[in-house]
């Protein structure tokens, strides 16, 4: 290879400074960056008492735990734990439905073509946020104060914490939705009525189906732990198994939860695809 | 404003009404047996579920005088017209917070270096065999699949109570999750700088460091700021099963009935959560322009 005349080297140090000489600033930024990283991540690991002799005992605890998993047996609870997986399907389908239908009319306030006002968007973006804030296990925990044990709570804590989720989702598929739409309807002497009906809840529709699918599936894993404070579902269960150390229903139980997973997975993916075309869903 | 419409002659027209009618009924009667199958499903459901529209209504008050309950004081007057009794607590409080953010961090961070190194082999694109690829991407799949509380349970009698069973979950499911997320932004990468990069006679080792990495490293920094954004709204509920962080003060303020305690917590974690949102947000966006925000 032939290198550059000097004079033209000279040249291109003149023409390119930032790339012969960067300042010191930024050439240090990505290592600095780097360091503090790795810095916060030694201070957490002291702090959260990691010691490696507790770490090779840990492993080793769960080595043994893991060979006391195989093979999973259900014992004689297999009705039982069919029972709690079908409650778990049934509080994700509910929860997931009756937030899907509560988030649709407040998604629409929360949407800027709809409610142009700002002063009224922002409260309701702001409280899906704090709902979204707090995890499904908390909402669980309030809602067993106050309807009782059982998967009804469970239902209810998946609706709220839905209701957060869909809120922001819906409110920016509105936001997407094409406006000429909505102006025909508005220029053919359609109602603002009419207009959410035919010109945005056409388009908007299919998406949000879309996305109510797609939560079915992420539901039904939540569903499955939030038995776990006595929610109802199959996670009450597994903390009992868990807690008794009866590692071989405790595998079992871990693979329903995963099959019932994989299984609404597939349903829904097929019925996403059927609704709103493969392309789109990918 | 006059303005003619030419109408077709009705045999036309009585022809096209019929075709379209057909073709409106089917689609109709279609949407009808999916609602018909559906809300037969939520009857199913809701008989499963134990529902009691009853109870629902006639506990109903309860939910919002439970609100009103968590946001008084002892003494009977509002959380907010006496701060410093509201957050009586708030140091114990700031600490097991900061505990939270660094078990999702260490979490986090531990997942995606992992998930950095399992990746490559999981991607179609990157990985040299076929076995290796199916067996890391079962072993993703179980890590993102599991709930990270399930391994929560698990490790908390493996290694003991204590913040290092969160941790650790965090990290599996972390793992799991950006595993299969960094592997989809590898299958998406240009092909062509690697072959020539190997067309210079190089490792795969080096293919993947000096071809493939520079196109991706962006998205793994925003995809990891975002897990970790998740992480911690996950993390504030590790302590429920003794895992570390405000869980474990949450779980007994609520199941204790310290009403005003509950709220308080509640209030710390969601401005924590929406700082951190905010911050991550802000830092996707300088570091990778405006479009990584959403």
């Amino acid at each position: 290879m032939s290198r550059l005349p000097l004079q033209q080297t000279a040249e291109l140090r003149a023409k390119y400074p930032d790339i012969f000489h960067r300042p010191a600033a930024s050439r240090l930024a990505t290592p600095a960056a780097a360091l503090t990283a790795f810095a916060v991540f030694i201070f957490g690991l002291v702090d959260l008492d990691f010691s490696p002799t507790r770490f090779v005992s840990g492993l080793r605890e769960l080595g043994w735990i893991s060979m006391m998993m195989i093979p999973p047996d259900p014992g004689s609870s297999l009705p039982l734990y069919l029972k709690a997986l079908g409650e778990t399907l049934s509080i994700a389908l509910l929860g997931t439905t009756l937030a899907a239908l509560l988030a649709l009319p407040v998604g629409l306030f929360a949407a800027r073509n709809v409610i142009p006002s700002q002063l009224l968007r922002f409260p309701v973006r702001r409280f899906f946020d704090s709902i979204r804030g707090v995890d499904t296990l908390i909402w669980a925990l309030v809602w067993i104060n106050v309807v009782g044990l059982g998967p009804f709570a469970g239902v209810l804590a998946i609706t709220v914490s839905d209701f957060g989720a869909f809120g922001k989702l819906f409110s920016e598929a509105i936001e997407a939705a094409d406006q000429r739409q909505v102006e025909g309807v508005r220029a053919s002497g359609g109602s603002k009525l009419h207009e959410i009906r035919f010109g945005l809840l056409p388009q908007v529709l299919p998406v949000i189906a879309g996305q109510v699918l797609y939560f079915i599936e992420s539901n039904t894993r939540s569903a499955s732990i939030i038995g776990i404070v006595g929610a109802g579902g199959i996670g009450l269960q597994l903390a009992e198994q868990i807690r008794v150390l009866e590692w071989q229903k405790v595998s079992f139980l871990v693979l329903m939860i995963l099959v019932a997973v994989a299984v609404i997975d597939f349903i829904s993916g097929k019925l996403r695809f059927a609704i709103i075309g493969r392309r789109a869903a990918a | 404003m006059t303005s003619a419409v030419a109408l077709l002659p009705y045999q036309q027209l009585a022809a096209l009404n019929e075709a379209y009618r057909k073709a409106v009924s089917r689609r109709r009667l279609r949407v009808a047996l999916a609602a018909a199958v559906f809300v037969a499903a939520l009857a199913i459901a809701a008989f499963g579920a134990e529902v009691n529209l009853k109870t629902f209504f006639s506990y109903l008050g309860n939910f919002v005088s439970y609100f009103d309950r968590i946001l008084k004081l002892d003494d009977g007057s509002r959380v907010w017209t006496n701060l410093g009794e509201w957050f009586w607590g708030w140091r114990k409080w700031l600490k097991l917070l900061g505990e939270t953010l660094l078990i999702s961090y260490v979490g986090t961070l531990t997942g995606a270096i992992f998930a950095f190194v399992l990746n490559f082999l999981a991607a179609e694109n990157t990985s040299s065999s076929r076995t290796l690829r199916f067996a890391v991407r079962r072993i993703l799949e179980f890590a993102r699949t599991v709930p990270g509380i399930v391994f929560a349970l698990i490790f908390v009698i493996a290694f003991g109570l204590g913040p290092m069973a969160g941790v650790l979950a965090v990290a599996i499911h972390s793992t799991g999750a950006l595993g299969k997320q960094f592997s989809e932004i590898v299958e998406n990468a240009d092909m062509k700088p690697v072959e020539g990069v190997r067309s210079t006679g190089a490792g795969w080792m080096s293919c993947m460091r000096f071809a493939v990495l520079p196109q991706v490293i962006a998205g793994y920094a925003s995809y990891a700021l975002l897990r970790f954004e998740i992480n911690v709204r996950e993390s504030s509920v590790m302590g429920f099963v003794g895992a570390g962080g405000i869980g474990q003060e949450l779980v007994v303020a609520i199941r204790k009935f310290y009403y005003s305690d509950v709220s308080a917590i509640l209030v710390m974690i969601v401005v924590t959560v929406f700082i951190i949102d905010i911050s991550t947000g802000w830092l996707r966006g300088r570091l990778f322009g405006r479009d990584a925000r959403t």
